[in-house]
């Protein structure tokens, strides 16, 4: 194995930038509660609300309407879960709304909680996506009743990359008089992010694909939005989430964004020249492969790619032994056999979805690599459709 | 073998690096008998073919060809050089476990994906003696209702264990197995610890 692993695995998760490691270790000392009225609290309390200023600025907001939760998942299922909170004094609580919305190919954390929801009793409607990821606005149309609370659709896909009209579904929503959220773990940070300019009700963010701490994440809840908590029993987070802060992933995620603010837009130019080289290198030195997503509307960093006849797990072995960290699908679903659900709701046979690579490029690799990765690719492909019962390709 | 480890022995590794006996020429390979079994649509496909010393009765060669994982790679690799040169009746009657014995151990949630191999290998054993008229010495896996109520086999039971199941109620789950009446509880209840052990235990 090369003694340095080439780390192409960033939409899992991402190596913490130097500047957020920094100031973590530095402010490792601060050990008040943000809560308590003495001196160590208040100056706990201090970095936090930087750090919601930091992060509300980054995406257009303004700090009250930032919510930090223990993750991006976490953030997610609050406001799924509000939909079915029965209290008649719960500003969720309408007569007759229940019923939500959202897309096939969101995050295992979206979609089982939706899942729990229809247990639950509430009605949940799947938006389908065409053969580049991307969810049909017409569908929408149709789908939207007076009876629909809410509708949640991703920003960015984080196993092909695609990116939606967060802007043009927010509108349709809203004219129906519904509430929108979108996942936008994928996106902030890579991807100019503005809410106020989507006009959404709630987004989603976390803190450790953008180079900052796992476990932080964040919710924008527009002002006067519908709110009911998912943890009860404190008066943090303006009573929207109970619990004493993670003061430390709070402050690393203010870090974080304040380095994306800086570095985004260079990172991204950096990005897109490193995945059109690979891009390349892949389609001149490997026949049968198929490139996944939308061509444009898609995250700079993302590229996912079918390499007909060839298994995608035995992929990813065969590059991990040579010293390159990939992934197929989403990194909770390696563990299993299932065929990714992306891949599936795009349309593709289910060969492809157990054949598919998705390669997330960060902002520390470099042409080197790119050109390590094409001089080995060829190489893992070939070896393992020679041993495929389905490659029937024969060199003649 | 350590419970729930993920990581792969050196043995897999090296097998997984350098498969044996891959089946390159698959029209050009006059095998005496054929096993296919998987289905790519399922992540997995196996195909292993057999040549047989017929007065000797045991496999001269042994090739193979796979859509499948990095476990289906170097146990069947595995499997194809320990088979060579054993009696039919031998090779016949190794289990997952002997596989996973000579790899030095599979994750246990890779080891259903190492079952394909020997699998393909029974087939291939049969698909001879049906080749040449010998149906008698078929060994039939034959299944049979555990539970009635649910119309449950033991092959199922056998399938839900190397998909994960440990509990009855791990079984129940994935299988219904024994949620009507509850008569065959007892009956699963040993075939779950018999499978547990066939797979995962080591003697
Ligand atoms: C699109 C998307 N949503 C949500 C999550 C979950 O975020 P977290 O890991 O912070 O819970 C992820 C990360 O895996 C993701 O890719
Ligand atoms: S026989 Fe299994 S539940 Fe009745």
């Amino acid at each position: 194995m090369s003694p340095k692993e080439i780390y192409m695995d960033n939409n899992a998760t991402t190596p913490i930038h130097p500047e957020v490691k920094k100031v973590m270790i530095e402010t490792m000392d601060v050990f008040g509660n943000p809560s308590s009225l003495h001196a160590s609290g208040r100056q706990a309390r201090q970095l936090v609300e930087e750090a919601r200023e930091e992060v509300a600025s980054f995406i257009g907001a303004s700090p009250e309407e930032i919510m930090f939760a223990g993750s991006g998942s976490e953030a997610n299922n609050t406001v799924l879960s509000a939909v079915t909170c029965q209290r008649k004094q719960c500003a969720y609580h309408q007569e007759g709304v229940n019923e939500i919305i959202t897309s096939t190919i969101e995050h295992p954390c979206v979609l089982e909680a939706s899942k729990c929801l229809q247990e639950r009793g509430v009605n949940v409607l799947y938006l389908g996506v065409d053969e580049y990821g991307k969810v049909s606005l017409e569908q929408l149309r149709d789908l939207l009743t007076e009876r629909t609370g809410l509708v949640s659709v991703m920003m960015a896909n984080n196993e092909i990359g695609t990116v939606q009209d967060i802007k043009g579904i927010a509108e349709i929503v809203h004219e129906r008089g519904a509430v929108f959220h979108t996942d936008a773990v994928q996106a902030v940070g890579k991807i100019p992010v503005n809410v106020r300019e989507l006009d959404v009700d709630f987004l989603t963010l976390s803190g450790h694909k953008m180079y900052g701490p796992k476990g932080i994440g964040a919710l924008y809840v527009k002002k006067d939005a519908p709110f009911c908590p998912l943890i009860r029993g404190g008066h943090q987070e303006r009573g929207r989430r109970a619990g004493t802060e993670n003061t430390l992933g709070i402050i690393g995620l203010g870090k974080a964004i304040e380095m994306r603010s800086q570095e985004m837009k260079s990172d991204e130019k950096h990005l897109l020249e490193l995945k059109a080289a690979l891009k390349k290198g892949i389609e001149e030195n490997i026949p049968d492969v198929l490139f996944v997503g939308h061509p444009t509307d898609c995250l700079p960093n993302t590229l996912n790619v079918s390499f007909e006849g060839a298994e995608g797990e035995a992929i990813i072995l065969y590059l991990d032994l040579e010293g390159i960290a990939v992934s197929t699908g989403s990194a909770c679903a390696s563990g299993s056999l299932d065929p990714s659900h992306v891949i599936l709701a795009i349309g593709l046979p289910a060969e492809c979805a157990h054949g598919s690579i998705r390669i997330s490029l960060g902002r520390e690799n470099t042409m080197e690599e790119i050109a390590y990765m094409i001089d080995v690719f060829p190489r893992v492909i070939g070896k393992i459709r020679d041993m495929s019962t389905v490659y029937k390709r024969r060199l003649q | 073998m350590t419970q729930a480890s993920w990581a792969y022995t050196d043995t897999v590794k090296e097998h997984f690096m350098n498969p044996r006996n891959i089946l390159m020429d698959e029209d050009g390979y006059k095998e005496d008998g054929k096993g296919v079994t998987g289905n790519v649509k399922c992540g997995d496909e196996m195909i292993v073919v057999i040549k047989v010393d017929k007065e000797k009765g045991i496999i001269a060669d042994c090739k193979w060809k796979t859509f499948g994982c990095a476990s289906a790679i170097a146990s069947t690799s595995v499997l194809s050089e320990m088979v060579k040169g054993m009696k039919l009746d031998d090779a016949y009657n190794l289990s997952a476990k002997d596989i996973n014995r000579e790899l030095g151990g599979l994750p246990d949630h890779k080891v259903h994906c190492s079952v394909l191999g020997d699998k393909a290998l029974r087939m291939a054993i049969n698909d001879y003696y049906v080749r040449n008229g010998m149906e008698g010495k078929i060994k039939k896996e034959e299944e049979r209702v555990v539970c009635k109520c649910m119309n449950v086999t033991d092959q199922e039971i056998e399938h839900a264990v190397l998909e994960g199941a440990r509990t009855f109620y791990e079984l129940q789950e994935m299988t219904k197995v024994g949620t009507g009446c509850g008569e065959c509880e007892q009956e699963v209840t040993q075939l779950l610890e018999a499978y547990k052990t066939k797979h995962f235990c080591e003697v």
